[in-house]
């Protein structure tokens, strides 16, 4: 097995005339937390909606666990091992925060519509271990008293753990998560940074785009930064904030 | 809640055993035209539930449902008539009408995939009038479909020498015709709604769920959405199909004039009005909207001839002009439905201030 669990290679995407990404390459190591950041536009979502599949790039591509990622395909970056999470935070809305981590589960089971009608004895299992599973979830993001609430109506830290526990329903590999801290006060954002860091120790890699710099550069084993869509370095947290150019990019040269 | 809670209790189901039971019969007490009316109630039941899955749980606004219907309903006329000889048995013909409905579900599926709300409702709309206007005009060069004269002299739903049309005895009871119907739909309708709850509780109810909530998360987190929204699609319009057949049989005869945009709007109405996504409540509304309008017919003009001594508005104006309104006021003071799920009803409470 090798020590690259993601890695990017000269990914570009234009939007129109704009260039979102320019031939971004880096790579992400097994159990690493990798933060991404950069000023806001510098392309970081776009990135990740590429990785994700969401976009197509216009070039470059991406090799996850081995094997190339197919471009265009969400729902194979899924199957995959990929998850993620959104910096503007999509649940279920109307779905209970419980059914919500058991649509996670989709990816893992196989349950048709067949054995949904006859509901036998396989798909009856199944359905109990898919429920199982997401109560464990949601205790281990610590929300399992909002079970069934309906996810619009937990409060924004919750949602956020909620969009979490979603995503490692689907067992991911890789687990990226988009802005998790934004709009957290000081106590959430530190609890929060515990959740990151026991999933990591639980055996997930995490990318992580974030604005807070504190967070990402207690939290990370290395980052990268994103300026104007190309890479301006990758490396531990501790070169990168004495870089020259990162400085520049954040406080303008 | 209490209901749903009443509804599993065996006392709630013995009762509610009973009440099916004696309804043909009470029915019939006002004239078999009745019986007939309950007839349809429960295929509309069935029908409203069939959309229930397209609408309901995948979320996507269909209006042209009713063209499943019409291919159910045309299969059977067809293969069950004097109009081409044939006289197929109702194993053969049923399941072929809902593997062609099921058919026409994932061909109009396809080029909707990336639409959605006001957008895929209008396509949907063209597609449910295409197929109307095919029947009406597939009488030439080869005549297929008899045109607007329709297809007459359908045979009834029969197993073996057991036929549903024309008076039984059994038991000592005297059963007619749509009072046999009426039993066959039941058992159907139950089926349909077993089907529906398993469904909608189920890894495919599910995941139809969330792309109806968020598409793009939906991908995200590994659904295919093109192929559960063909499913969708597909199993909604297998459930028209089989209604359709009954239909044929059940009426003896088929017209375009039987499957045109209306009749898509009602069982969205049905859907809609009762409650969209919650069964009990799809069921409320399928029955209500089509016992309503017959209840009119028949009361609103001996009302005037009571109250004012002659008939000041025609009664068949009136009679549409009152259930319009009833439409309106239902929207206007119960916004989810008449019978909307426990979640959606407690989503609104709590909204109030």
């Amino acid at each position: 097995m090798s020590e690259v669990l993601l890695e990017a290679k000269a990914v570009a995407k234009h939007f129109g005339g704009v260039k979102a990404l320019r031939d971004v390459s880096l790579s992400i190591r097994r159990g690493e937390i990798y933060g991404l950041i950069g000023p806001n536009g510098a392309g970081k979502t776009t990135f990740f909606n590429c990785m994700t599949g969401l976009y197509v790039p216009d070039g470059g591509g991406f090799v996850f666990d081995g094997q190339p990622l197919v471009a265009d395909a969400p729902h194979q970056a899924a199957e995959r091992g990929i998850a993620r999470t959104f910096q503007n935070i999509r649940l279920f809305g109307n779905m209970t925060a419980l059914e919500n981590v058991m649509v996670g589960r989709h990816v893992r089971t196989k349950a048709g519509v067949f054995g949904a009608m006859l509901l036998n004895s396989a798909t009856r299992a199944e359905e109990a271990a898919i429920r199982q599973r997401a109560i464990d979830l949601l205790h281990y993001v610590r929300i399992e008293e909002r079970a069934d609430d309906l996810a619009k109506n937990l409060s924004y830290g919750d949602q956020r753990r909620l969009e979490i526990a979603r995503a490692l329903a689907t067992e991911p590999k890789l687990l990226c998560l988009d802005e998790p801290a934004a709009g957290m006060n000081a106590t959430e954002t530190e609890e929060l940074r515990d959740l990151i860091d026991g999933i990591r120790r639980d055996g997930t890699t995490i990318l992580l785009i974030e604005h807070d710099v504190k967070l990402v550069m207690g939290l990370c084993d290395r980052v990268a930064v994103l300026d104007y869509g190309a890479l301006v370095i990758e490396d531990v947290p501790a070169v990168v904030q004495k870089d020259q150019r990162v400085i520049e990019a954040y406080l303008g040269a | 809640m209490k209901f749903e809670h009443f509804f599993r209790s065996t006392v709630g189901i013995g009762l509610t055993a009973v009440l099916l039971l004696a309804l043909p019969f009470i029915a019939a007490l006002g004239g078999q035209a009745w019986v007939r009316i309950l007839d349809f109630a429960i295929l509309y039941v069935f029908l409203a539930l069939g959309l229930n899955i397209v609408v309901g749980l995948a979320g996507l606004l269909d209006l042209g449902y009713i063209a499943f219907y019409a291919v159910g309903a045309y299969t059977w006329a067809l293969l069950a008539s004097p109009h081409f000889g044939l006289h197929w048995p109702i194993w053969a013909i049923l399941p072929l009408g809902a593997g062609l409905a099921c058919f026409a579900g994932v061909v109009l599926g396809s080029p909707t995939l990336k639409l959605r709300g006001d957008y895929l409702a209008i396509v949907t709309l063209g597609f449910g009038e295409i197929v109307r206007i095919f029947m009406n005009n597939l009488n030439a060069p080869v005549n297929i479909t008899n045109g607007p004269q329709g297809i007459t002299l359908i045979d009834p739903v029969s197993f073996g020498a057991f036929k549903f049309s024309g008076t039984t005895q059994i038991f000592g009871f005297a059963l007619s015709g749509p009072q046999k119907y009426y039993f066959l739909l039941v058992a159907l309708a139950i089926l349909v709604i077993i089907i529906n709850i398993r469904l909608q509780n189920s890894r495919i109810g599910r995941a139809w769920q969330a792309i109806r909530e968020d598409e793009i998360a939906a991908k995200a987190i590994g659904i295919n959405t093109r192929n559960l929204k063909l499913l969708a699609f597909a199993m909604g319009a297998s459930f028209g199909g089989v209604a359709g057949g009954i239909f044929s049989a059940m009426q003896g005869f088929v017209s375009p004039e039987s499957f045109s945009l209306i009749e898509s709007i009602m069982i969205l109405a049905m859907v809609v009005l009762g409650g969209m996504g919650h069964i009990p409540g799809v069921i409320l509304g399928a029955v209500l909207l089509t016992v309503l309008p017959e209840v009119l017919r028949y009361g609103v003009g001996p009302v005037q001839m009571a109250i004012f001594g002659k008939m000041l508005v025609d009664p068949e104006s009136l009679r549409m002009l009152i259930f319009g309104l009833a439409l309106v006021l239902v929207m206007r003071f119960k916004p989810a439905g008449l019978w909307p799920s426990p979640e959606r009803k407690r989503e609104l409470t709590e909204a109030k201030p």
